[in-house]
């Protein structure tokens, strides 16, 4: 059956080096390529692109032929290994033919699941609704889903309070064996690897390559990283005044309601279930409206793990029902929202004006992406490209201001428009397309309707700006030029295929210009000066800032935004701390000591 | 059924080698004395390639160096899972070496897969910090591996100490070289071999068979090993630790020997109390570092306690580790023979033989559970470590007087204490000078909790995340900022 691909086993690290090297026109690059990755398959990168990598470690070597297509970028944040892009020294694949290739996506994959997930079983809404799930590269409803509200999450809630009940099954199992079913759930995302990453192309839009190569590679990562975590959540032991023996307790918080955005589904219910299972919470999870698919997958594989019932259910419905059930619940101990900004201040106020229930927001940004003259240029330039455009521009951290020092300014924004024209957009499951189609058509609308308003506002629209085919919500790939800081699209979030290029030519000026804005999720420098890169990692108000690279967001490192584009972090160890309580013991003793 | 000797020879770079002399040396079954095979023996010559090999796995921009810590991750759980695999096998040939019951060897290799794959987990979460300096100064601290990691383990728990040792040197990055005990090499090198399964890059694990004298003493004085780690006895970790202080002061930390008190209250189940006890000092055929061999018992129970314990020392099942027993022989003749001189010098000291003091069966080296009572602390059997199923009951009085007498040792590897009071509880754990203390248990090791020595027990920890700090120089960086 289509979901059971083999098994991979990971075979990591066997180096073969290539030999010998062979000249450029020889290589048929139709199907080139490649490399044997970190979990240990190979990658096809198409025609499309060839030029030439190396890749030391644990590659055997990558054949592409545009060094500037995102995939680059994917694949190397996937493998994090060294790849030198500008090398044109020809080393043969012909030797070393790939073991295995990106395997063919599942163009019209199964839908198995549209129910709601309590208790590791499928139920109905209690009210008998049911939501259209569609296909954004058509329009068209591919599902019907069980619309969950008030009565079904009251009725997930119960489930997840009888699981964290003291001594449950959940509370007595060792802390080492909850990571062992985190590393149970990442084994099963491997197996059906394939199938998740189709079912994602399907129901949100992006390339297939992506979802294979970025978001499964990254969500199984982070499952992977939080099992690690699970026995190592440690308290301390205190040396208080007086003659008692203190120590603390990291115990998790309880019940905990989480509320995942549609432009990384998979990837977004990761980052919420590593953190809060690792720690020992149940969950009550609700995947966006538009892509509830592979969110009721993985509850299956959730199930399928090991996890016992009520440890994670699933309530796919809308925000004002389903979602402002779980936010305003007297029996949910935190809340963990990701999406609009707008609503993150309705989540913390369901939050103030119920139970208090601790709150974490992810929202939205519009990240700075300040480019200096002395950069390397062709890795400036391709590296704003993705990280403005990549996912379709439907990322929370998307570079979508990008101050460029005047001296370069103009050779900036042409190489830029230049690439953007480039831009591969079309079917998500052709493996030459860099872009889908947006993710619905409100987004589609409204950022179609923002472009309007940067042409009337006086920006220089250098490409794009138009509705891409006749059909699904595909837009083509914009570059506005002399964009200034009070325009609509220089203040507000587009999340759409919309680059914005601003010009600057003082360090004073950009640090305050960059820092202007209600948001402070990412930024980013590109520079070779190590006296600009530190001043600004420093001065730029932003959760996470990027010195010559953009958009890595690895499972170690936390991510999360200051000001309004959110509170707290996910990912890292400081992920954890969201979703632990601590408590401190502190006992008489007849005497201390030190 | 003897389990098949797949592999004899010297593990370097990824190859089953000889040794550079050619020299073998014989691995005998303690169960009857007889030879099993012969392995390869290595000395100074093979563990100068061993180092080379690791050195050059270690270099900058190797493999091992530029890769993903999460993937060293990854491959850990990789060998973990092929030991689950072999588990049957790795047990099998544990046993047939090492003499244990086979159903401990198979608790062992559990405890030894959950110590790779915890440390696994930690791979890629050894934080450094960015730190707040004085002055226009950025400083962060990274974390590097030490570097080649030699490491020289014992015969009692083979496969458990080895992946006591390569847990955190891999999840680090460092390189490792590594000696098993000449009693007990099979399993190490099966391992070696899953290294190369698992997908280890050649020259990151080594294992050299081989003597203390030779290919020990290679190792710890050895200029490009940049840290050693020994499980072992006291006297040999002297000797370790002396050869890194003339050679290339290289980092040290000893896991060794220990007479650890275990301290009995009235109020607990007393049958309880008593199985605890049993099995603090006779498990593992009494060869535990940590084991319960001073067991001091209130004087209000002081009689009942001693005939209940004398009575489970009498139902423990000796015999072949093959079959349903309960304990097998001791490692080795030498072994055996240290233990029975012990015993004999217990009776002549005047200590109350309760059962055993004899040899069991007419091969193998097999001895009797023994029970000693009215045990003083100045006899010979009450201050040296026996290594053997010898247990020492003794009187106390007063929580004072007992803590004073559990420290009065060289010793401090662990201690325990048996009581459902938390004041004395808390009192005894805070007194008491050792590395681990066990209230209402004993022997409870598992990968989170650091274990090791106080005083003459040992240096530094293993397991936990304290585990990981031997295996790691701190480096700092400062860079000085401009102004704008």
């Amino acid at each position: 059956m289509c979901l059971k691909s083999s098994p991979i086993s990971p075979v990591p690290f066997r180096f073969d080096p290539i030999s010998p090297p062979i000249q450029k026109e020889n290589v048929d690059i139709s199907v080139v390529n490649v490399a044997r990755c970190l979990v240990g398959r190979c990658v096809v990168a198409n025609s499309h692109f060839g030029s030439v990598f190396e890749l030391q470690g644990c590659f055997s070597g990558i054949l592409v032929r545009d060094p500037s297509f995102a995939m680059i970028r994917l694949l190397h944040r996937a493998a994090n290994v060294k790849c030198n892009i500008n090398s044109l020294v020809a080393r043969c694949m012909s030797g070393a033919a790939p073991s295995s290739a990106l395997p063919s996506p599942q163009t019209n994959p199964e839908i198995l699941y549209h129910g709601i997930f309590i208790n590791n079983e499928w139920h109905n809404a209690a009210s008998g609704k049911t939501f259209p799930v569609y296909n954004p590269s058509t329009g068209e409803a591919i599902a019907n889903v069980q619309a969950a509200e008030k009565e079904d999450v009251n009725k997930a809630v119960k489930a997840a309070q009888k699981a964290f009940k003291l001594g449950s099954t959940w509370r007595t199992m060792n802390a080492s064996q909850r990571g062992n079913l985190l590393n149970r759930l990442a084994d099963l995302m491997e197996r059906d690897r394939v199938y998740l990453a189709s079912l994602e192309t399907l129901n949100n839009g992006k390339p297939y390559s992506a979802a294979y190569v970025a978001d499964l590679e990254l969500s199984i990562k982070c499952l992977r990283y939080y099992a690690g975590w699970a026995d190592k959540v440690q308290g301390k032991t205190i040396p208080v005044d007086g003659s008692f023996f203190a120590y603390t307790r990291h115990e998790p918080v309880g019940v905990c309601g989480q509320i995942i955005p549609w432009n990384f589904p998979l990837l977004m219910q990761a980052w919420k279930l590593g953190p809060a299972l690792a720690t020992g919470n149940t969950v009550v999870m609700k995947p966006a409206e538009q892509t509830p698919l592979t969110a009721l997958y993985v509850a299956e594989l959730i199930k399928e793990a090991g996890f016992p019932p009520g440890v994670v259910n699933i309530v796919p419905g809308y925000g004002p029902t389903a979602g402002a059930a779980i936010a305003s619940h007297m029996g949910v101990d935190k809340v963990a929202f990701t999406g609009s900004t707008e609503i993150g201040h309705l989540v913390m106020t369901a939050a103030a004006q119920s139970n208090l229930k601790r709150v974490t927001l992810e929202l939205g940004g519009k990240s700075p992406n300040i480019i200096f003259k002395d950069c390397d240029l062709d890795h400036a330039v391709e590296t704003a490209h993705f990280g403005l455009f990549f996912n379709q521009g439907q990322c929370c951290c998307a570079g979508s201001r990008i101050f460029v020092e005047d001296a370069i300014y103009d050779e900036f924004v042409a190489r830029s428009v230049e690439r953007a024209k480039k831009r591969n957009v079309g079917n998500p499951f052709d493996l030459n397309v860099e872009q889908g189609p947006q993710v619905d058509e409100d987004q589609f609308k409204k950022i179609l309707a923002l472009i309007k308003t940067g042409k009337k506002e006086g920006a220089k629209l250098l490409t794009g700006g138009q509705r891409y085919g006749d059909r699904g919500y595909f837009i083509q790939p914009t570059v506005f030029a002399d964009v200034t800081d009070d325009m609509t699209i220089a203040r507000e979030e587009i999340f759409g295929p919309v680059q914005q290029i601003l010009k600057f030519s003082s360090m004073e000026e950009i640090v305050e210009r960059a820092n202007k804005t209600i948001y402070g999720l990412a930024a980013a420098v590109f520079t070779k000066d190590l006296d600009k890169a530190m001043y600004l990692s420093q001065g730029l108000r932003a959760g996470t800032v990027w010195i010559n690279c953009y958009d890595v967001l690895e499972a170690q490192t936390p991510f999360g935004g200051f000001k309004m584009s959110g509170i707290g972090r996910e990912l890292g160890e400081y992920g954890l701390q969201a979703y632990t309580e601590v408590k401190s013991v502190i006992v008489k003793v007849p005497q201390k000591n030190s | 059924m003897a389990p098949e000797i797949k592999f004899t020879k010297l593990f370097i770079n990824g190859q089953f080698v000889d040794s550079q002399s050619g020299k073998t040396f014989p691995v005998v079954n303690p169960s009857t004395g007889k030879v099993i095979c012969q392995v390869s023996e290595g000395d100074k010559a093979d563990i100068d390639l061993a180092v080379e090999a690791a050195n050059e796995a270690f270099k900058l921009d190797s493999t091992w160096r530029t890769m993903d810590a999460s993937a060293r991750g990854r491959l850990m759980e990789k060998l973990a899972g092929l030991m689950e695999r072999d588990m049957h096998y790795l047990a099998q040939l544990e046993t047939y070496n090492n003499g244990k019951p086979l159903k401990d060897a198979v608790f062992d290799i559990y405890g030894a897969i959950y110590a790779l794959k915890y440390y696994a987990g930690w791979a890629d979460k050894i934080h450094g910090q960015s730190i707040p300096a004085d002055g226009n100064v950025f400083v962060v601290t990274r974390k590097e591996p030490v570097g080649v990691a030699g490491q020289i383990i014992p015969w009692n728990f083979p496969i458990l100490m080895l992946a006591w040792k390569w847990g955190p040197a891999l999840a680090t990055g460092c390189t490792v070289v590594m000696k098993p005990a000449e009693q007990t090499p099979l399993t190490a090198l099966y391992m070696a071999h899953l290294t190369i399964e698992a997908g280890f890059p050649p020259g990151v694990i080594n294992v050299v068979n081989g003597f203390g004298a030779t290919a020990g003493a290679a190792l710890a004085s050895h200029e490009r090993v940049q840290k050693i780690a020994f499980t072992g006895s006291t006297a040999v970790g002297k000797l370790i630790m002396e050869a890194a202080a003339k050679s290339n002061l290289k980092r040290v930390s000893l896991e060794l020997g220990g007479k650890s008190p275990i301290v009995v209250f009235p109020d607990v189940d007393l049958d309880k109390a008593v199985q605890t006890c049993h099995n603090a000092v006779f498990a593992n055929m009494g060869q535990c570092c940590c084991a319960g061999t001073r067991t001091f018992v209130h004087e209000s129970i002081y009689d009942q306690f001693v005939e209940k314990a004398t009575e489970l020392a009498r139902k423990r099942k000796l015999g072949d580790p093959f079959g349903e027993v309960d304990q097998g022989p001791q490692v080795s003749e030498l072994q055996f023979n240290r233990i029975m001189a012990l015993i004999e010098a217990g009776k002549k000291e005047g200590a109350g033989l309760k059962v055993g003091g004899q040899r069991h069966g007419p091969e193998g080296y097999f001895i009797e559970p023994t029970v000693f009572v009215d045990v003083q602390d100045d006899m010979r059997i009450a201050k040296e470590e026996i290594f053997g199923p010898v247990q020492q009951i003794m009187k106390f009085s007063t929580m004072e007087e007992v803590i004073k007498r559990a420290n009065d040792t060289h010793y401090g590897l662990a201690a325990g204490i048996l009581t459902n009071d938390i004041n004395r509880a808390l009192t005894f754990s805070q007194a008491v000078n050792a590395g681990t203390v066990w209230v209402n248990c004993f022997l409870h090791v598992t990968a989170q909790a650091p274990f090791g020595g106080f005083k003459q027990s040992g240096i530094g920890r293993e397991m936990g995340e304290e585990g990981i700090h031997s295996y790691l120089e701190m480096k700092t960086v400062t860079i000085s900022m401009s102004k704008f």
